[in-house]
């Protein structure tokens, strides 16, 4: 086991490594001059060759790499251009809205998938399954941001329900911003639900059909205990795996629906940062959520090998 | 191919509810687009402040927007962009994804690491982010938007294809054929790739209909297509304002990009039934 993690650890250090490289060739090497995507194609000479010492762009590329990498490691990011306010307290301050965000919509997403999963499951090919599944299906094909601009006509503008975006702040009390991220969150779960929902159902019913589970019954455990005790454990190892991939999606949708909500979370501070020419807050906030993804999908891969031990056996 | 085999793909085709209904759909979206070429309702472009807002009536199907374009011709051009923006991003996946697997499954070794784990983290770059970074470097626009799905979809094909081709190579029959003295490139052309393209087939239906989603987001953030040409995503970025004034047009965009999406997915579910019985089966 410890070789294992050994192993994955190497591999997540060496795929940050790898992700932080592509990031700072595609933002700073390969635009030639990112003094001049910040100013624009009109700026002065001498406002270009300010604001190169200014960021220290006229290093070698290697000092400047090492030196945004260690930067990085100690919370010191610099100044954000166009706010002049030092960028990790914007990260911060955005994390701080993403984050739960992310978390309450994975959440949702799971509860969802199993209550769904499980009862198709329960009642395969029977009416309610056949329409759940029919609906899921449905949740899959349609793109988040509309869901959320759905909501908003629906439990915001008819029925004034739920705000219909902003975020009040975390020192006006939980609940208020709690019931100012249920909408994002609605919309981001419901799709992600779906399609968790459709491999829960599918892989309850795969187990349902293994010979462990046919002795299990045939020994006299009733249709609960099985599965509570064989099927789910060994029919979640699937769902686990398609809950890391689908992580990465949650967190792009993320970026598209902070910014129908106006929430100022990291999706919403990217964009600015993109109308803005502030490339540097870009460059981190990508690093940011590529590091996200990166570090999910290495939990996912231990995990994956405590539910299933004969995974570490081929160690793939 | 024997006349008894083509008969029953086509009876397979008939009896699978979602290709008939996914077919259908997907075939209306390529009507549209084909008619709108020389034929749209009203205009998609003429901006008229005198006709903005309009109802529903003859003359404008689905009505105005705040500019006094017809919504129904913007949504049937819109269909335009939003399939080339898919044919492309999914031909770069495809092209590049394939070639790099079937690559890897052929060499192993050195070149198979090297390829996968290059895939391996890629996935840290979903399409959006990729094109977020794109985006601030060159600008927003169309072709930029559509580089970075078509590269978000390499590893995508990459993984596939490398993972179902050495499966095949493992098989009999390759082996045989390996004896009698063909190379690793006559075996790849003449025994891996026919028997994994079904499995390709189906993965491109699929990400057919994630790239229009992901240029729908794109364009939506204001980042993809561009006006004035129409597009489904900004559609919505403008109709939101109006959410207030008129709901309505936040609907229909949003309609025509889940309908588009819905009718490919369950294409891709059809195709993969009647691709491999065997699947559907177990299911």
């Amino acid at each position: 086991m410890s070789v294992f993690i050994a192993k994955r650890v190497l591999t997540l250090i060496a795929t940050l490594i790898g992700a932080s490289m592509v990031i700072f060739l595609v933002m700073e090497i390969l635009p030639g001059d990112p003094a001049l995507v910040i100013l624009g194609v009109d700026a002065s000479d001498e406002a270009v060759r300010a604001l190169t010492k200014e960021l220290g762009l006229d290093r070698p590329p290697v000092e400047r790499y090492w030196s945004w990498i260690t930067g990085l490691l100690q919370g010191e990011l610099g100044n954000s251009y166009a706010y002049k306010v030092p960028i990790w307290e914007l990260i911060e301050g955005a994390m701080l809205i993403t984050l739960p965000l992310a978390v309450m919509s994975i959440a949702l997403s799971i509860v969802l998938a199993l209550v769904i999963g499980l009862y198709a499951a329960a009642n395969h090919n029977k009416a309610g399954d056949v329409t759940l599944m029919g609906i899921s299906q449905l949740g899959i094909s349609i793109p988040n941001f509309w869901l959320a601009i759905l909501l908003i006509i629906l439990f915001a503008i008819e029925l004034r329900w739920l705000p219909a975006g902003g975020f009040p702040g975390w020192d006006e009390g939980i609940l208020v911003c709690l019931k100012a991220l249920l909408l994002p969150s609605l919309a981001l779960a419901t799709v992600v639900g779906a399609i968790l929902a459709r491999i829960t159902r599918s892989s309850v019913l795969e187990v349902f059909r293994e010979d462990y589970v046919r002795t299990a019954r045939a020994k006299g455990l009733s249709q609960r205990a099985t599965l509570w005790r064989h099927v789910l454990r060994n029919a979640l190892i699937p769902v686990l795996t398609v809950t890391g991939i689908q992580f990465s999606a949650l967190l792009t949708g993320t970026v598209v629906v902070e910014n129908v909500f106006h929430i100022p979370g990291l999706g919403s501070l990217v964009l600015k940062a993109i109308n803005n020419r502030d490339t540097i807050v870009v460059e981190n906030v990508i690093l940011l959520l590529a590091t996200m993804v990166i570090t999910v999908n290495f939990i996912v891969d231990i995990l994956y090998a405590v539910v299933d031990p004969r995974l570490k056996a081929h160690d793939i | 191919m024997s006349d008894t085999r083509s008969l029953s793909f086509l009876s397979r085709c008939r009896r699978s509810r979602s290709f008939m209904v996914g077919g259908i759909m997907t075939a209306f979206l390529l009507v549209c687009a084909a008619i709108s070429l020389f034929w749209t309702p009203g205009s998609a472009y003429d901006i008229t402040i005198a006709n903005r807002f309009l109802p529903p009536s003859a003359d404008h199907w689905l009505g105005t927007d705040r500019f006094g374009r017809d919504i129904a011709s913007m949504l049937m051009t819109g269909t335009q962009n939003s399939i080339v923006v898919a044919v492309v991003a999914v031909s770069i996946g495809l092209s590049m994804g394939v070639s790099l697997g079937l690559l890897a499954a052929a060499r192993r070794g050195w070149t198979e690491e090297i390829i996968m784990r290059l895939s391996d983290f890629s996935f840290a770059f979903p399409a959006i982010l990729s094109a977020i970074m794109l985006t601030a470097i060159f600008g927003p626009g169309g072709v930029n938007s559509i580089l970075a799905i078509g590269l978000y979809n390499i590893p995508v094909f990459a993984r596939l294809t490398r993972g179902s081709a050495n499966a095949i190579w493992a098989r009999e029959f390759v082996m045989a054929a390996r004896a009698s003295g063909k190379g690793r490139l006559r075996i790849t052309f003449e025994h891996i790739l026919p028997n994994i393209l079904s499995i390709i087939i189906v993965q491109a239906t699929i990400l057919f209909a994630i790239a229009i989603l992901a240029e729908a987001a794109l364009s939506y953030l204001g980042l993809g297509t561009q006006p004035p040409e129409p597009s489904w995503g900004r559609m919505l970025n403008e109709a939101q304002t109006l959410m207030f004034l008129d709901p309505m047009q936040a609907v229909y965009p949003g309609l025509a990009i889940a309908t588009a999406v819905f009718g490919l997915n369950l294409l891709g579910d059809g195709l993969r039934d009647i691709l491999d019985p065997r699947l559907s089966r177990k299911r």
